[in-house]
C-alpha cells in the first residue's frame, strides 16, 4: 500500500501541476503538451484504482486522437495569446462562477456518499471484485444490456456531430479532375488505344 | 526489513534485470535487421549492399552507430530547444515501452497484463507525438509538412488496425497476448482431426484481416510504400530534416524498434506466436523463442520486400486506401466475425 500511496501522490501532483501549466504556459503548443501530460497522469490514477480499461481508453482516445487534433489546430492557427490575455479580467467572474459551481457539485456528490450510507448504496456503483471478473467484462456486461439506450443515444450524438462537420465543410467545386480508380481499372486496350495507319511522310 | 526485500526489492531487481536483458537482445537484433533490410533491398536491385565493415558487412550497423554518436548534434537557432531534444527521446522511449508486454515464448514476458493488446494500441497511438514534436520544434517548412502528413497518416491507419485487433479479440475472447497465442493451438486444422499446425492460426479464418493488418502496419510505421512523412523527392527528409547525429539516430532506432514490434505483433495475432509450424516431434522440440524469432523475421522479410518492390503512394491514394477501403472492410469484418461466432455457437 505504501507504493500505491506514493504513486497516487506522484501522479496527482504531476496532473495538478501540468493542468496549471496548461493555462500558465506562454506558448499555446506547450499548453497542449502539458494537457497531454495531464491526461497521461490521470490515466495513471485510473490505473491505480484498478480501472485499467478506462485508463488505456483515456490514453487511446484522448491522448492518441483528440489531443493530436488539438495540436493540429493550435499549430496551424496563429493564436495570439497576448491578445487573448487582454480580456482576462473581463471573463474572470464567469470563470470563477463556473469553478465554484463545479466545486459545490463535487462536494455534494462526494459528501453525500461519505456521510450517508444509504445514499452511498443507491448512487455508488460498486465495482465488481477484480479477482472475479475483469474490467472489460464488467463494463461490457452492463453497457450493452442495462445502458444500451444511453449507449445508442451517445452514438447518435456523435453521428450528428460528424454529419454536421461534413455538411459545413463539404463543397462540390466545378471543373476539378478527380481520379476514379474503378474507371481506371476498367480501361482495356480496346477502349483506350486506337491503332492508326499513317502514310509515310504525312502526319496525322 | 525482510518483508521489504521480499515484497519490493527482489521483484524490482528481477524486473530490472529482465528488462535490461530484453533491451540488449532487442537492440542487437535491431542492428542486424537494419543490416538485413539493407541487404535484402540491395539484393532485389542486384547490388551487394553493405559489405565492407566486418565479414559480409556484419558490423556495418555498429560502425554507423559510432559515426552517429561521435558527430556533433546541431540545434537550429530558431528551434524550440526543449521540444527539439525531447522529440527523439519520446519516439525511442515509446517504441521500447511497448515491448514490455510482448510474449516471446510461453511465459517469457516481462509484464503479463490482462489488457496487453490495448496497452500496445495505446502506446503505439502515442508514437505520433515524437513526429509532431520534431516537425513543429524544428521551426522550418519541410519538417512541419512532413509532421502533418505523418500525423494524419498514423491516425488514419490506427483506426483500421484497431478494428482488425477487435476481430482477433472476438475470436479469442481475451486481451492477454499470451492467451491470444494459446488460442491458436486449436482451430480449423484440429477440427479436421489434424495435429495442431499452421492451419489453426488466425491468418486462415481471418484471412483478409491478416493482409489489412500487414498493410496498415506498413503505414503505421511509415515504411515504404507509405513513407510520405520522409518522402525525399518532395520533402527532403520530412520531419527529420533538421536532425543529425545522435538525435537522428534515435529516430532511426525508434522507427526500427516500432517495425520489429509490428512484425512480432503480426506473428502473435495471426501466425501463432511461439507455436511450432506442425506440432509433431522433430519440429515440436525446437524451443518456442526460435519459432517466434523465425516467424517475426519472416514478416520482416516481407516488410523489406515491399520496400524494394512497391513504388511510393501519392498522398490522396494513401488516404483513400485507409479511409475508403480498409475502414469499411475491417468494420464489415467485425460485424461478420461477430455474427458468425454468435450464430454458429463458436463464441468463446
Amino acid at each position: 500500500m505504501v507504493l500505491t500511496g506514493f504513486f497516487f501522490y506522484l501522479f496527482a501532483a504531476i496532473t495538478v501541476a501540468s493542468a496549471f501549466l496548461v493555462i500558465a504556459a506562454r506558448n499555446p503548443v506547450h499548453s497542449v503538451f502539458f494537457l497531454i501530460l495531464a491526461f497521461f497522469n490521470s490515466a495513471g490514477l485510473f490505473m491505480l484504482v484498478g480501472a485499467e480499461f478506462l485508463a488505456l481508453l483515456l490514453v487511446v482516445v484522448y491522448v492518441g486522437a483528440v489531443a493530436v487534433l488539438f495540436l493540429f489546430v493550435v499549430m496551424m492557427l496563429d493564436v495570439d495569446f497576448a491578445e487573448l490575455r487582454q480580456g482576462f479580467l473581463q471573463y474572470l467572474p464567469i470563470g470563477a462562477l463556473i469553478a465554484v459551481i463545479l466545486v459545490l457539485e463535487l462536494i455534494l456528490v462526494l459528501g453525500a456518499t461519505a456521510f450517508d450510507a444509504e445514499v452511498a448504496l443507491e448512487t455508488g456503483m460498486p465495482m465488481p471484485p477484480i479477482e472475479e471478473i475483469s474490467n472489460i467484462e464488467a463494463i461490457g456486461l452492463v453497457l450493452y444490456t442495462d445502458y444500451v439506450y444511453f449507449f445508442q443515444a451517445a452514438g447518435l450524438v456523435l453521428l450528428v456531430a460528424m454529419v454536421g462537420a461534413i455538411v459545413l465543410t463539404l463543397r462540390h467545386r466545378e471543373g476539378i479532375k478527380r481520379q476514379d480508380i474503378n474507371v481506371q481499372n476498367a480501361r482495356t486496350p480496346d477502349t483506350s488505344i486506337e491503332v492508326v495507319k499513317v502514310k509515310s511522310g504525312q502526319g496525322l | 526489513m525482510e518483508a521489504f526485500w521480499d515484497t519490493y526489492a527482489w521483484p524490482f531487481i528481477i524486473m530490472v534485470a529482465q528488462s535490461l536483458l530484453l533491451l540488449v537482445i532487442l537492440l542487437v537484433t535491431i542492428a542486424y535487421i537494419l543490416l538485413a533490410d539493407r541487404k535484402i533491398w540491395a539484393a532485389v536491385q542486384l547490388r551487394r549492399g553493405p559489405n565492407v565493415v566486418g565479414p559480409f558487412g556484419l558490423l556495418q550497423s555498429f560502425a554507423d552507430l559510432l559515426k552517429f554518436v561521435l558527430k556533433e548534434p546541431v540545434i537550429p537557432s530558431g528551434a524550440d530547444k526543449t521540444v527539439f531534444i525531447l522529440a527523439p527521446l519520446v519516439t525511442v522511449t515509446l517504441s521500447l515501452l511497448a515491448w514490455a508486454v510482448i510474449p516471446v515464448a510461453e511465459g517469457w514476458v516481462i509484464s503479463d497484463i490482462n489488457v496487453g493488446i490495448l496497452y500496445i494500441l495505446a502506446i503505439s497511438s502515442l508514437g505520433v507525438y515524437g513526429v509532431i514534436m520534431a516537425g513543429w520544434a524544428s521551426n522550418s517548412k519541410y519538417p512541419f509538412l512532413g509532421a502533418l502528413r505523418s500525423a494524419a497518416q498514423m491516425v488514419s491507419y490506427e483506426v483500421s488496425i484497431g478494428f482488425v485487433i477487435i476481430t482477433v479479440l472476438l475470436v479469442v475472447g481475451s486481451l492477454n497476448l499470451s492467451e491470444i497465442v494459446l488460442a491458436q493451438n486449436t482451430g480449423i486444422g484440429t477440427s479436421l482431426g489434424l495435429p495442431p499446425s499452421f492451419l489453426d492460426w488466425h491468418w486462415l479464418p481471418l484471412f483478409p484481416m491478416f493482409i489489412v493488418f500487414f498493410i496498415s502496419a506498413l503505414a503505421e510505421t511509415n515504411r515504404p510504400p507509405f513513407d510520405l512523412p520522409e518522402a525525399e523527392s518532395e520533402l527532403v527528409a520530412g520531419f527529420m530534416v533538421e536532425y543529425g547525429s545522435t538525435p537522428y539516430m534515435m529516430f532511426m532506432l525508434g522507427e526500427y524498434v516500432a517495425i520489429a514490434l509490428m512484425c512480432s505483433l503480426t506473428t502473435i495475432l495471426f501466425l501463432g506466436g511461439w507455436l511450432p509450424i506442425i506440432d509433431i516431434p522433430p519440429l515440436s522440440w525446437v524451443p518456442g523463442i526460435v519459432w517466434f524469432a523465425l516467424k517475426s523475421f519472416g514478416v520482416f522479410f516481407m516488410f523489406a520486400m515491399v520496400k524494394a518492390f512497391v513504388p511510393r503512394y501519392r498522398y490522396d491514394q494513401l488516404m483513400r486506401l485507409g479511409w475508403k477501403v480498409f475502414l469499411p472492410l475491417s468494420l464489415a469484418m467485425v460485424v461478420i466475425v461477430a455474427a458468425v461466432l454468435q450464430f454458429a455457437g463458436l463464441a468463446p
